[in-house]
């Protein structure tokens, strides 16, 4: 699947979602269910300080593919999270660079990634691409 | 704008006629303004004065000859004289208006900081925010002074015998906060004052937090310098007052150099104008002065005896409302403390928190609130925040309890 059909395998999930409480249900469970960074990444390289929450990030190439795995101390950015590594993860580093992320708009999360919220996402989205680059 | 009378005693509802915004949907929902400590809302008439400046009265002041420079003038210096009465300065060229509490402070440690040399001591607290440590921190790496800090206990109140202790006739000035931004907890700074000028030192009083809850009277307090923000007082952003005693103004050279704070310029030597202009370089926030003035002559209607009444009510309400949810944990629990609840939920990230409540159309603060030292203390990243200003009421305390309830279900 390309990381546009994961991305509209989304949209859809969360088009049941008539309410906003819904939605933030499902991306609690999401957060919940994510299988968590490798204790041993969990270390002062690997962690994106946000003003509000924070977020440990681990990338590698693994064949011709990015394998991401990431975890933070907010349960809601670690939905986020779970979202993002669905969408990014398997694909390839030209892919993963030139991805522009549109369904967090689509699903009216992407206040979550304004700069303003300074939770971790903003700059773990760059450093994803930034990974990704560097193994291209 | 019309004089309006004092009103006596206070109701809420009428109040709240007074701020369009509380009238105003989120995702669907009523909002529930609670971040007053971030910044208040502003009342119709601050409005209306930002409009009616430019719409009719807009033109630079201090400088021309022509009607609306000498109007604009007029509305600007009447606004400076109503801030005057209002903190009950003894003369209004000792307002000076600045861009806010972090500029005012700044000004401070600049001009003031010239005076320092080095091995003198500044003494702030443990828990000022970063705009009354920082420029204390900058203004002691340029002099070689030594910054002491007022610990705290846990209950957030300040360890005055250390205080006492800390005081001798090196320390040049010390600078706390009237109100903590991130505790609620009123320091007793009147008596802190007069300690500190038993050894000589200035005292800067940061009233950031304290203008929206409770009146102020410089001279009561006796301080030698009161700094706070035009937005947390219902007024503008951008625009604030530093007030300073005559004296210690004048023995402060400028901050900033530029027009208005001239007396005369040549190539050879520039002399300086007398106060407040030489500290006002450069055309001001004109339109915030003049509203902020306005502002105060809104706060001026207010029998603030019947506001700070209201505002205790509110806060034992929502206090004693969170203490029947177990899993809140409370964060400053001083006895003398304002409408300010700090506080996390057991196992739960604020931001977590902060969020869910947010689509629940509630505005909370969530983080460190800009008082990261604060939050050291308690070894916590930050805290969730609920600050009420005199327009909130009990129901919206009740909303605010019952979202709390559901985000826990849901995050637990």
């Amino acid at each position: 699947m390309s990381i546009k059909e994961k991305e509209e395998e989304i949209v859809d999930e969360f088009a049941i979602y008539s309410d906003w409480m819904e939605k933030y249900e499902y991306i609690i469970e999401l957060g919940k269910d994510l299988p968590l960074i490798d204790e041993k990444y969990k270390v002062e390289e690997k962690l994106i300080k946000g003003c509000q929450s924070q977020v440990w990030l681990h990338a590698e190439k693994e064949g011709d593919v990015m394998k991401f795995t990431a975890d933070s101390d907010a349960i809601i950015t670690k939905g986020i999270i779970a979202l993002l590594i669905r969408v990014l993860n398997n694909e390839s580093p030209a892919d993963v660079a030139k991805a522009d992320l549109a369904f967090l708009q689509e699903i009216g999360l992407q206040e979550h990634l304004s700069p303003t919220r300074a939770n971790g996402l903003v700059s773990m989205v760059k450093k994803m691409k930034m990974e990704a680059i560097q193994n291209a | 704008m019309e004089k309006l009378a004092v009103q006596k005693g206070f109701n809420v509802e009428e109040v709240r006629k007074d701020f369009p915004i509380l009238h105003t949907k989120v995702y669907d929902r009523n909002l529930i303004y609670l971040d007053n400590g971030a910044t208040a809302q502003k009342p119709q008439v601050v409005i209306d004065a930002i409009d009616t400046f430019y719409a009719k009265e807009n033109a630079n002041i201090h400088r021309g000859v022509h009607f609306l420079s000498q109007h604009s003038t007029g509305l600007y210096e009447e606004a400076r004289n109503t801030i005057q009465r209002y903190i009950n300065a003894e003369n209004s060229y000792q307002v000076l208006f600045t861009k806010g509490t972090t500029d005012s402070i700044n000004l401070v440690a600049f001009s003031f900081g010239e005076l320092v040399k080095e091995g003198d001591e500044i003494i702030i607290s443990a828990m000022e925010h970063h705009s009354n440590i920082v420029p204390w921190q900058m203004l002691c790496e340029r002099k070689g002074a030594v910054l002491k800090v007022i610990p705290m206990s846990t209950k957030g109140e300040l360890d005055l015998d250390a205080y006492q202790n800390m005081l001798n006739e090196k320390t040049k000035l010390v600078s706390v906060t009237h109100i903590s931004n991130a505790l609620g907890t009123v320091n007793p700074v009147k008596e802190m004052i007069a300690q500190a000028h038993a050894v000589g030192a200035k005292f800067l009083v940061d009233g950031a937090q304290s203008m929206q809850h409770t009146t102020v009277d410089v001279q009561d307090l006796d301080c030698d310098f009161f700094a706070f923000s035009g937005h947390k007082v219902f007024g503008p952003t951008g625009v604030g007052v530093l007030y300073g005693k005559e004296d210690v103004l004048n023995a402060m050279p400028p901050y900033q150099g530029g027009g208005d704070m001239i007396k005369t310029v040549t190539f050879e030597k520039t002399t300086y104008n007398e106060l407040p202009h030489k500290f006002e370089a450069g055309t001001p926030n004109i339109v915030g002065g003049i509203a902020l003035g306005t502002a105060f002559e809104y706060l001026s209607t207010f029998d603030f005896e019947a506001v700070e009444a209201y505002e205790k009510e509110l806060l034992d309400y929502a206090t004693a409302e969170l203490k029947k949810i177990p899993e809140i944990e409370f964060y400053g629990e001083a006895e003398n403390k304002v409408s300010v609840i700090s506080f996390l939920v057991k196992g739960q990230h604020p931001y977590d928190v902060g969020s869910l409540l947010d689509k629940l159309g509630i505005a909370v603060r969530t983080g460190h609130h800009c008082a990261q030292p604060v939050m050291d203390f308690y070894s916590i990243p930050g805290t969730i925040r609920a600050s009420f200003a005199f327009y909130n009421t009990k129901e919206e305390v009740d909303i605010l309890i019952t979202g709390l309830k559901r985000v826990i279900t849901m995050l637990s």
